[in-house]
């Protein structure tokens, strides 16, 4: 039998932070009274002409120039026609074979390697309005159930962008989606927020023989909002291709849904379905003309982006490359570790520290960088107390854990606990006398010339006094007793 | 030449029930206007650039700016129904 890959491309949908929709002066919010934010365009009442906004196409074009992505100097809107109640129009307006952007890429890393996916497009369009299914429940007359329609988030600008088939297995597809969320991010053109639904893609993925270079009939994975979800789809759906083709069958062009309770993939009704969007150029909106100065000068006004980063970071850093992609490739990360380092830490155990205990400490209460319970300031002074040999490298993890219990600075948990470090040779000098009338036999082999038992005794004394004996000098005095 | 079938295929798309008699007199006055637009396409039109619009006009753009909402009952005054200040529609599939 032989080995499959898969080939997996990707679509990604971002609602802008504009403080305006897509066509028309409504509020773009979150979390408003519903229908509280429309007009007669996003309500698509007759008549109504929309109008593009200009901020939209300025994130947009941010996004396409992050992307290495040529921005056409012109470019137009399409009617993409469907019925569903979340759309007032019965059509979206997006864009089609004349988008703002094209032709790009996007580098980005699995465990330390640098992988590159090329960008197909990226287009604006219009977000659809919300649409909650409420009835059904008990005591309702049968026939009851209906959908309730929020337009609020209808005619959000939207961004897609669509990528190649160029991911080559699950990990690298949730990889390369979480980092251009990032990217996204620190465009500051969308704070892509998981729950509310600011970022949504589609995956499209089929299988072919290893190292063939054609392409195999794709199944799509729709509207997934969880990265988690998208790697357990595409981990559920990529056997099951190898499965049917190795037993000799095809696969059909179709939309799956991926049910997480399960596990598994099924197709939603895909002839019924069949998608017929007949597209054709928006009447009621002009072309847009982009001037290329325009386009450079949003270029030259982009913000540092993660690779430019992570390449900073090895060099004024001194950072190894796979601590540089740690700390630099999101900026509240980034953010976090610099601060530690303006405040006086020394970047390298800076680095230690903060992707250590620091980034630990956010895994375990869920919560973004900046945002924990320990500032950057704090963790400056306890990385400095660690490496001014006040407090021991164990000692200081200790130290770490109480400054979060206690909401408090290091110096206050090494003083209120005693956990600094102990310098002192005649308070040493106690416990390396107890320690060697303690264990007679290692003493005797060390001084029958088996070195290595020193070890054993200098970790007698460690734990003896706790882990805050400074290392170097129980050595010493261990060895100043036994030689003497 | 259209036939039946796209009729049926275009009045699904279009959500539109069309009965077997509107079905054949569709497909003939469908049939007229398509046959106009081939008459059109025998016009020679080299050198001339695709035009999707009659206006030579680009960038009418707006800025960021927030205007006014409509008041969510005027807004709600064309619903078909009204449940919990939101459009209330049949469920669907």
């Amino acid at each position: 039998m032989s080995a499959w890959e898969p080939v997996i491309g990707l679509e990604m949908h971002v609602e802008l932070d504009t403080r305006t929709k897509m066509f028309c002066g409504c509020a773009v919010t979150k979390g408003d009274d519903p229908n509280s934010h429309t007009c007669p365009v996003c309500l698509a009442h007759p008549g109504a002409l929309p109008v593009v906004n200009q901020r939209a196409i300025e994130y947009a074009a941010r996004i396409a120039l992050a992307l290495h992505c040529t921005v056409q100097p012109r470019n137009i809107f399409h009617r993409k026609n469907y019925f569903y109640p979340d759309l007032p129009k019965a059509y979206q307006i997006s864009q089609y074979d004349e988008p703002l952007a094209t032709e790009g890429w996007f580098d980005y890393w699995v465990d330390g390697e640098t992988l590159r996916c090329r960008i197909n497009r990226v287009h604006m369009e219009e977000d659809a309005a919300k649409l909650i299914h409420a009835g059904g429940d008990a005591g309702r007359i049968a026939g009851s159930d209906y959908s309730m329609v929020d337009f609020n988030r209808g005619g959000t600008p939207l961004v897609e962008i669509v990528t190649e088939p160029d991911i080559p297995s699950p990990e690298a597809a949730r990889e390369l989606l979480q980092q251009l969320r990032n990217l996204v991010v620190e465009l500051g053109v969308s704070e892509c927020n998981m729950e509310e639904g600011q970022i949504r893609w589609d995956a499209n993925v089929s299988v072919r023989p290893e190292g063939s270079t054609g392409l195999g009939t794709r199944t799509e994975l729709k509207n997934m909002n969880s990265f988690r979800y998208l790697q357990q789809a595409l981990d559920a759906e990529i056997p099951r291709q190898i499965e049917v083709l190795e037993a000799g069958g095809t696969i059909a062009l179709e939309t799956l849904h991926f049910d997480p309770g399960t596990g598994t993939t099924t197709p939603l009704r895909s002839k019924e379905e069949a998608h017929d969007y007949r597209y054709f150029p928006e009447p009621d909106l002009v072309p847009l003309v982009i001037d290329p100065v325009w386009v450079e000068g949003l270029r030259a006004t982009q913000p540092e982006l993660p690779a430019a980063r992570v390449q900073r970071f090895t060099g004024q850093y001194g950072l190894s490359r796979a601590d540089a992609v740690v700390l630099g490739s999101s900026a509240s990360m980034a953010g976090f570790y610099e601060e530690v380092v303006a405040a006086g830490a020394a970047a390298k155990p800076a680095a230690n520290w903060t992707m250590g205990e620091y980034l630990a400490h956010l895994n375990a209460a869920g919560l973004e960088a900046g945002h924990g319970h320990v500032t950057a300031e704090r963790l400056a002074k306890l990385v400095k107390l660690v490496e001014g040999g006040t407090v021991s490298t164990s000692s200081g993890k200790e130290v770490f854990a109480l400054m979060i219990e206690e909401r408090a600075e290091p110096e206050a948990v090494v003083e209120k606990h005693g956990l600094g470090q102990i310098s002192d040779a005649p308070e040493l000098e106690t416990a390396v006398a107890r320690v060697i009338a303690g264990n007679p036999a290692q003493v005797e082999q060390y001084r029958g010339g088996k070195q290595q038992v020193l070890g054993f005794l200098v970790g007698q004394v460690m734990k003896a006094t706790g882990g805050r004996a400074n290392p170097q000098l129980v050595n010493e005095l261990l060895r100043a007793a036994l030689d003497g | 030449m259209i036939g039946e079938d796209d009729v049926r295929y275009v009045a699904k798309l279009a959500r539109l029930r069309l009965e077997q008699d509107e079905i054949a007199r569709m497909t003939s006055e469908l049939g007229k206007i398509l046959s106009h637009i081939d008459k059109m396409g025998e016009l020679d039109t080299t050198g001339v650039p695709p035009t999707a619009h009659v206006l030579d006009v680009a960038n009418v753009t707006r800025a960021d700016k927030p205007s006014e909402s409509l008041p969510r009952a005027e807004a709600l005054r064309n619903a078909p129904a009204v449940s919990d200040d939101c459009f209330r529609v049949p469920k669907m599939g």
